[in-house]
């Protein structure tokens, strides 16, 4: 059958691809067509009937979202009838609607606006009472104001697609028909929010950003998330100095163009607990500061020091210029003691394939089946979940996890929760033989442990095992869960030459250890550092800071230019949205003051110098969006692996960092979707 | 007038048992292996020349219809015939004595059909409310599954057809050919966008076609008295035989079987006992049903009862109920409590249909006092026409023409009250 179908729109005559609708095409051929309940990644409902176009030969106007092309097709998206057809649905989808634009969070971006200014008359001929619906609760994050739903349906069928999670349907019938939740108690899914990105109208607005300010006000920045490694794109609205909101951006290979609920709300916690000027610890614990004092004191401390009890561990938010800044720094000071894995996730620091997701993100839809290794992607990467969903929605794709059971939002064929069945897999048991590009996924549960490298090497000889790694294909892949720790790891930023890893620092510290630099290091057993000197080089005041003895205020993600790369290993670029608070720096020139009062200062005074250094030492992070493979080798222990069964890598969704610990939405979240929260024995 | 010999349906008034063996005597299940023998192409051939069309109220021919079911399909695929009992058309009441006098003439019905379709099993959707006549139609499939009659070996023909009887819930949109799979599968009864047709995906996704009791009900007669009696009876594409619901404003409300194309005033007269009051006491009658636009009192002197004379009118035949109203009817009230019906039923599931059912019932409903401008009535008129055609299924076309009957024939009787209603407004001032 010919591919493509040659069809006239208002009189132009275009080639396009026959699996096309006919709304799509018309997009193709230029010609606008009003729409509010079609979206290019839900079912297609055809219910707002505000794209109907005249198809010639057709009885009636025809819903062009839900109709296929036929060739020779002569369409009229302009014509009296299509036209009448278009104002007809508009006026009745406002006869209902409120018209409290005015007071509508929606003003100002709101589909109905919009297309009523091209498709609806000047005054309503509706004198009749208008219907009100009773508002639902559903949860903290999303405030509902149910009386301006079109019944587009957008929100029923992500939830029910995407999210995986039927906890929207309609009730009633003709005009008494409205969207609920049934039992009103909030939508527990973790990509919830975007539900309001899809409400073309005010009837699903964001509930912490109620009220708070208008489109109009607000200054657009594109950036890259840093809540989990995935890199979602984001834009990042602020007004003065105050990220007010976070929205998705389009990125096809990665976030489509959904973001998590903890990308898009935890924001409110970058204004709070905020570490806004040098700290420092006197006889009566931590007092402020000045800059001076501060670097002059930890300069004194690392300057008088063996440079080989001077340790540094990165936490999960650090970018890649102050990860690499800070290696110069233990290299000028002479200390092989750095890691960036403060979870202590296994990898090889010389198989690059060892930390990425292999098969990329995208890649996922050309896999056939997956082995889950202690990952619970949905608390993990949300995002990456969404796609193993929707690769699971297309069909002929089988899940089965060895790892703790959870409800994944697709069926998943459980091995049990030990290494047990891991070894039966590498033994040639296969979960799902026959497969043909297989992937097999390692989580921080079953990487983070202490027979981490072990269950590491086997999830490699796994690999192999199924033949998931074969020509072009490469199956293997780790979930990595911290935005920094690809980059990290690309940088290598780990232990050198005899130098100690993350559990090597903790437990020497106070002792083989003395000073222990913090680079935003907050999810570690601080009560080990007791006897160390700590220095603190972060944003929030959270664990690390608490054990202090400098604090040096740095910059959140939305307050620098920085690099980060994400858990597929492609390098993006976050941009400065608002200045950092107070006295707060940019990490990276915090550590070339540091540098410059140690008397080595770092070979770069600006940004642009130090991105040369740093992709002149790993070219690869110069390329912006775009993977560089990694070669497959083997790597990985071949020792036993322990008896203990996996554990779940996060224990509470909602929170897993400084910001979104400072955060009061995902509080609230955390209180009102305790299903979103796994239990956990580490604490993170 | 119709010949005795020419009724199918000879048990209609229950006179008789509806059991298999009162069914045998008046001629069903005769020889129906005979029947099926003749192959699936040939009894659609037979159909196609009969020139049956759709009872259910759009008249689409039956033939032509199950004609659309592939012919080849993939191996384990099922195909269903859904025979849609769900019958709540305002006014309708012929499938309910069918299904509770007559039950197998349209089990043999289903047989014959889904054989011609070459479909795997039958399901019955039958409405909720009728409880009684559940329970005959499942005791009479019951009967002919015992007697060999239908399941495996149907009829000794070597052909395996399960009838699976499904009650639904009293929602008139399931009617709807495609809200009715929808609520088979389980679903909200909502209509599914078309194309796919259900030809090519219906019931589960599988080939399915759906029709209605009466259409199903006569085929098997049609096949032994042939497609020549058939289409000798009314006129061409208006053939055969057709039951009538006549009720309202007549001295015998009934249901009766008829010639089809028999002049409406014939019809009342000789077997509903003529209008209460007499012809000249006639207001308007609704002649298809609930959906219909109505016509007066001029128009239903020579008007004769078949969908194209009916279509001619402005009209329809739609399940042929017809709904006489005479001189004592607030014509307009009669024609808001419609729109209320239309507006409760609304799945409101697009747009038009859901708004718009509520706009008209609110407008009329003020009409009914004449608590409304005379340039309403141009709105009104206008509204449904915005409803009409532009929604998925045709329950807005339904809404919209009823009102839009009213006004083509009654807009004096609006300006009237309308009128009246100001003057009584400023002499109270």
């Amino acid at each position: 059958m010919k591919e493509t179908v040659s069809i006239t729109i208002d009189g132009v005559e275009i080639e396009v691809d026959r699996r096309l609708s006919l709304l799509q095409a018309c997009e193709l051929a230029g010609a606008e067509v009003p729409r509010f309940c079609f979206h290019d990644r839900l079912s297609i409902a055809g219910n707002c009937r505000m794209c109907l176009v005249e198809v010639a030969k057709a009885p009636k106007p025809v819903a062009s979202c839900a109709q296929s092309l036929m060739d020779g097709m002569v369409v009229s998206t302009r014509s009296a009838v299509a036209r009448k057809a278009q104002r007809s649905a508009m006026e009745f989808l406002l006869i209902n609607h409120p018209l409290d634009c005015p007071i509508c969070d929606q003003g100002g971006e709101c589909d109905l606006q919009d297309q009523a200014m091209g498709y609806g008359a000047g005054i309503s001929r509706y004198g009749e009472q208008k219907r009100s619906v009773a508002e639902k609760n559903f949860g903290p994050l999303i405030k509902t104001s149910m009386t301006r739903c079109i019944h587009c349906t957008r929100c029923i069928r992500f939830l029910d697609e995407v999210a995986g999670v039927p906890a929207l349907g309609a009730t009633g019938r003709g005009e008494s028909m409205e969207i609920t939740n049934y039992i009103e108690q909030g939508i527990a899914s973790e990509l919830s929010g975007n539900i309001i990105d899809l409400c073309p109208v005010g009837a699903l607005t964001s509930g912490p950003y109620a009220f708070v300010a208008r489109p109009w006000e607000l200054v657009t920045t594109e950036s890259v998330d840093v809540m989990d490694a995935t890199g979602s794109n984001v834009r990042v609205d602020s007004r003065g100095r105050e990220v007010l909101r976070v929205l998705p951006r389009l990125h096809e290979d990665i976030n489509e163009e959904w973001i998590s609920d903890k990308t898009r709300f935890a924001i409110d916690g970058l204004v709070r607990r905020r570490l806004d000027r040098p700290w420092m610890r006197g006889r009566e614990g931590l007092g402020e500061v000045s800059w001076e004092q501060a670097l002059g004191a930890a300069s004194q401390r690392l300057e008088n020091r063996d440079a080989t009890r001077v340790a540094a561990i990165a936490g999960d938010l650090v970018d890649c210029e102050t990860l690499f800044a800070m290696k110069r720094l233990m290299a000028a000071i002479g200390s092989p003691h750095m890691d960036c894995r403060q979870d202590g996730m296994a990898a090889d620091p010389t198989v690059r394939a060892s930390w990425l997701l292999n098969s990329t993100i995208a890649g996922i839809e050309d896999a056939d089946a997956c082995l889950l290794i202690g990952a619970l992607p949905r608390r993990e990467a949300a995002i990456v979940n969404a796609r193993l969903r929707k690769r699971w929605l297309a069909g002929g794709f089988s899940v089965a996890s060895v790892g703790p059971v959870d409800d994944h939002s697709y069926p998943v064929k459980e091995l049990g929760n030990l290494t047990d069945a891991l070894r039966r897999i590498e033994a040639g048991e296969s979960p799902f033989p026959g497969a043909a590009n297989p992937l097999v996924i390692a989580g921080k549960g079953a990487l983070a442990r202490d027979d981490g490298e072990a269950v590491l090497g086997a999830a490699a000889r796994i690999a192999d095992a199924l033949g998931a790694v074969h020509g072009d294909w490469n199956g293997f892949g780790v979930l990595n869960v911290a935005a920094s720790r690809v980059g990290g790891l690309d940088l290598g930023f780990v232990p050198a030459a005899g130098g100690f890893d993350t559990a090597g620092i903790l437990a020497g510290a106070g002792s083989a250890v003395d000073t222990v630099i913090l680079l935003g290091a907050d999810e570690i057993d601080t009560s080990n550092l007791a006897g160390a000197f700590v220095i603190y080089i972060g944003h929030h005041g959270d664990r690390g800071a608490a054990v202090a003895d400098v604090i040096l205020p740095a910059a959140a993600w939305t307050e620098k230019d920085a690099t980060y790369v994400n858990l597929e290993g492609r390098p993006q670029r976050a941009q400065r949205a608002v200045f950092p608070p107070g006295e707060a720096r940019e990490d990276w020139r915090i550590l070339r003051a540091l540098s410059g009062h140690l008397g080595m200062p770092l070979p770069f005074d600006d940004l642009d110098s130090l991105r040369q250094e740093m992709t002149g030492e790993v070219p690869h992070l110069g390329a912006i969006d775009t993977i560089t493979p990694a070669a497959w080798q083997s790597f990985g222990s071949t020792r036993d692996m322990s008896d203990e069964p996996f554990l779940p890598a996060i224990g509470n969704f909602y929170r897993t960092c400084t910001i979104s610990r400072a955060s009061p939405t995902m509080s609230l979240a955390t209180n009102a979707f305790p299903s979103g929260v796994q239990q956990s024995a580490s604490c993170s | 007038m119709l010949q005795d010999q020419d009724r199918i349906f000879t048990n209609l008034y229950g006179f008789e048992s509806p059991s298999l063996d009162a069914a045998k005597k008046r001629g069903d299940w005769d020889n129906t292996a005979g029947l099926l023998a003749r192959g699936a192409s040939d009894i659609i051939n037979e159909i196609k020349a009969s020139e049956l069309r759709g009872r259910g109220g759009a008249g689409f021919p039956t033939g032509l219809k199950w004609s659309f079911m592939p012919a080849e399909r993939p191996v384990g695929q099922p195909a269903f015939l859904v025979v849609n009992a769900d019958e709540s058309e305002p006014g309708t009441c012929k499938d309910r004595d069918i299904i509770r006098h007559d039950p197998h003439k349209l089990i043999e019905g289903c047989l014959v059909a889904g054989f011609a379709m070459r479909a795997t099993a039958a399901y019955i959707y039958i409405r909720g409310e009728f409880v009684n006549e559940a329970r005959v139609l499942q005791a009479a499939i019951d009967e002919a599954l015992e007697a060999g009659l239908i399941g495996r070996n149907a009829c000794g023909s070597g052909y395996d057809f399960d009838i699976h009887l499904h009650r639904g819930a009293g929602a008139y949109i399931c009617g709807e050919e495609t809200a009715l799979l929808e609520s088979l599968e389980g679903k909200k009864g909502m209509p599914r966008l078309k194309p796919p047709f259900p030809a090519m995906a219906g019931l589960y996704g599988c080939p399915s076609t759906i029709s209605n009791v009466e259409t199903v009900a006569v085929a098997p007669t049609i096949l032994r008295r042939g497609a020549s009696w058939f289409a000798g009876l009314g006129e061409p594409k208006n053939t055969g035989t057709k039951i009538f619901c006549i009720s309202g404003h007549v001295n015998e409300p009934c249901n009766v079987e008829e010639e089809m194309g028999i002049p409406l005033k014939e019809l009342i007269e000789r077997h509903a006992g003529g209008v209460r009051g007499g012809w000249d006491n006639l207001l308007a009658v609704i002649p298809g049903g609930s959906s219909v636009p109505l016509i007066p009192r001029s128009v239903c002197d020579n008007v004769a009862m078949n969908f194209d004379r009916l279509s001619e009118v402005q009209s329809g035949l739609g399940t042929a109920a017809v709904i006489v109203m005479d001189r004592s009817t607030d014509i307009v009230r009669a024609i808001w409590r419609l729109s209320k019906f239309y507006h409760h039923e609304s799945c409101g599931q697009c747009t038009p249909c859901r708004e718009g059912t509520g706009w008209m019932m609110r407008v009329l409903g003020r009409m009914i006092e004449g608590r409304a401008e005379s340039a309403e009535i141009d709105m009104l008129q206008e509204v449904t026409t915005q409803i009409e055609g532009h929604t998925i299924c045709a329950l807005g076309d339904a809404a919209a023409w009823p009102i839009q009957g009213l006004i083509r024939h009654f807009r004096p009787e609006l300006e009237r009250r309308i009128e009246d209603c100001r003057r009584n407004a400023r002499q109270a001032a």
